[in-house]
């Protein structure tokens, strides 16, 4: 599927050490009343214990400026203290804050990877084996919480697509399932009583969502390594889909001929479907998802409407043509 | 909910009962318990109670080693609502501890503590309208219908202006016995507040159901205690059996 995002001359794109000051310069230039103090406290500096740097390419299909284009709205990204200190990672504990707070406990080396299912090549491999063959790519994407709450995030990864071709899915591979590592004594949440979800976590994606360009199997963030408490040392970003799609520290991965389980549609189905496409229109059944949040933005200007499929609707409405969206929620 | 006027409590027990009183207590500071409400008490109890609304200031402007943390409006909205219903539980407290440790002046303490409740419900719903909703007021009107947990919330805040309203001295003559009937309401608050904090959590329920438990314990308490204390023709119908 051809991206019609425009192409954005290699000039234009924003490097890392403006964005990291961008939000700052902009909470200073937009901040007024009570934001002014909020966002002259948040300067945006990548901290001391951000992991070992990558090599990638910059992706100028998702540059902060095609955003910008793409919505109309102020797309900035998130600062990196934002992104690691707020999010849900209930393996950690059900607080935004948790999974930073606990999230040092994971030992992320050496890591395997399972390979099962509808596929020609399958097996076990080294994560490093893994990663091997592939270029990495920079990624920035607006995130949709299904709790109305938004942040724009500079991952880095790899095409899902070019990662699964590696393993020669076969005709019957209909659906991709992950898996995430269970392992109570590094995370504190999977062994709190009574269980908070069904462990271990799990996701799946319709096979031609994995192949979509947009999904992205994420080893990064800011350029750096993926820090533990956003799902080291490997997660899934699907930017058209509630965040909670996105499983973290995935351990398995299996081509499958029939939908897999997912574990919020498991623990409650009514509220959580396989699908979990942002969709303004389809609330859930205790809160709208007309709105949303966006996480650091000045106070009394974080509010802003939610778009159809998070914004990417000319890159994956194609997917769900004739699907009655509010019946596969 | 004012004292019965009736005889001493049954439930005070014969063992629990105190040595014949040889002096009056010792007065504090030259005070008498009166005074000492009115200028030790009461103040105390009224910087206290404005402390969290200090702590939540302080995080939103980064004061004193406080910090709102990367969501500060969240962060606002449910530690004040959850501070609202604590004042909510504090407030139904007064009634056991006065009885069951013998202190019936606290009473004084209760109206104070019902409006510092009132005043951090209300300030949670002006976070909501204001900074998560920034004043979107469509949106409002559809959450106040249609999201359930937003409705209770709402309802609950609703039936707490009355009482603070009639929370005057004017007002509990002016009302008489249906200034207690009134009041009675705050039952239904509380347990339309957890019901709210319940029905909004997305999983980790815990929390909430602890404060079911505390809430069915301090209502279970005043129904066990209007049983024992029910009128005299009631208990006699009873002993006949008919």
């Amino acid at each position: 599927m051809a991206l019609r995002i425009p192409r954005i001359p290699p000039s234009q794109i924003t490097p890392p050490e403006v964005y990291f000051n961008r939000r700052s310069f902009l909470a200073q230039a937009l901040a007024a009343g009570v934001g002014a103090s909020i966002g002259a406290a948040r300067a945006a500096v990548l901290p001391g214990q951000a992991g070992a740097a990558l090599s990638f390419a910059p992706n100028p299909r998702e540059s902060v400026d095609a955003l910008v284009h793409a919505s109309g709205q102020d797309e900035t990204p998130n600062t990196w203290e934002e992104v690691t200190n707020y999010n849900n990672y209930y393996e950690f504990g059900t607080d935004k804050g948790d999974p930073a707070a606990h999230a040092h406990q994971l030992r992320t080396r050496p890591w395997n990877i399972a390979v099962e299912g509808e596929a020609e090549v399958t097996g076990n491999f080294h994560l490093e084996d893994f990663l091997k063959p592939y270029a990495l790519e920079e990624r920035i994407y607006r995130f949709r919480c299904v709790e109305a709450w938004s942040m724009v995030i500079p991952w880095v990864g790899i095409p899902l697509a070019s990662m699964l071709q590696r393993f020669k899915p076969t005709s019957k591979a209909k659906y991709v399932a992950f898996e995430t590592v269970y392992r109570p004594t590094q995370m504190p949440g999977q062994s709190s009583w009574p269980p908070v979800l069904p462990w271990p976590y799990r996701e799946g994606l319709r096979i031609d969502e994995a192949m979509n360009p947009l999904t992205l199997m994420v080893v990064g963030l800011f350029g750096r390594e993926l820090p533990n408490q956003d799902g080291a040392p490997l997660r899934l970003i699907v930017p058209w889909k509630y965040g909670f799609k996105g499983i973290k520290s995935i351990v398995k991965i299996r081509f499958t001929e029939t939908q897999p389980p997912n574990t919020w549609n498991q623990a409650t189905p009514n509220e959580y479907g396989f699908y979990a496409n942002v969709n303004p229109d389809v609330p859930h059944p205790r809160w709208s998802q007309a709105s949303e949040r966006r996480i650091g933005a000045p106070l009394l200007h974080q509010r802003q409407p939610t778009l159809m499929f998070n914004g990417y609707a000319e890159e994956v409405a194609d997917m769900y043509r004739g699907m009655d969206l509010h019946r596969y929620y | 909910m004012t004292e019965p006027a009736g005889p001493a409590s049954r439930g005070s027990g014969s063992s629990a009962r105190p040595p014949p009183a040889a002096a009056p207590p010792r007065p504090f500071l030259g005070l008498n318990v009166e005074r000492r409400y009115r200028l030790l008490y009461k103040p105390a109890v009224f910087v206290a109670s404005l402390a969290p609304f200090a702590w939540l200031a302080s995080s939103l402007f980064g004061l004193l080693g406080f910090s709102a943390g990367v969501d500060p409006v969240k962060f606002l909205e449910l530690e004040c609502g959850q501070t609202a219903l604590n004042f909510i539980f504090i407030t139904l407290l007064v009634t056991p501890v006065r009885r069951l440790a013998g202190l019936p002046h606290l009473l004084r303490l209760r109206r104070m503590l019902g409006l510092f409740a009132f005043f951090y419900v209300a300030l949670h719903f002006s976070i909501y309208v204001v900074l998560d909703l920034e004043f979107d007021w469509h949106t409002l009107g559809a959450d106040i219908a249609k999201r359930p947990y937003i409705t209770v919330g709402f309802t609950a805040f609703l039936m707490l202006i009355p009482l603070a309203v009639t929370s005057t001295n004017r007002m509990m003559r002016r009302l008489g016995r249906r200034w207690t009937k009134l009041h009675r309401l705050v039952y239904v608050i509380a347990a339309f507040g957890v019901w709210h904090f319940y029905w909004q959590e997305k999983k980790d329920v815990r929390e909430p159901i602890i404060y079911a438990a505390v809430l069915a314990l301090l209502l279970g308490y005043r129904a066990v205690h209007a049983w024992r204390q029910r009128p005299p023709a009631l208990r006699r119908a009873e002993d006949t059996g008919t």
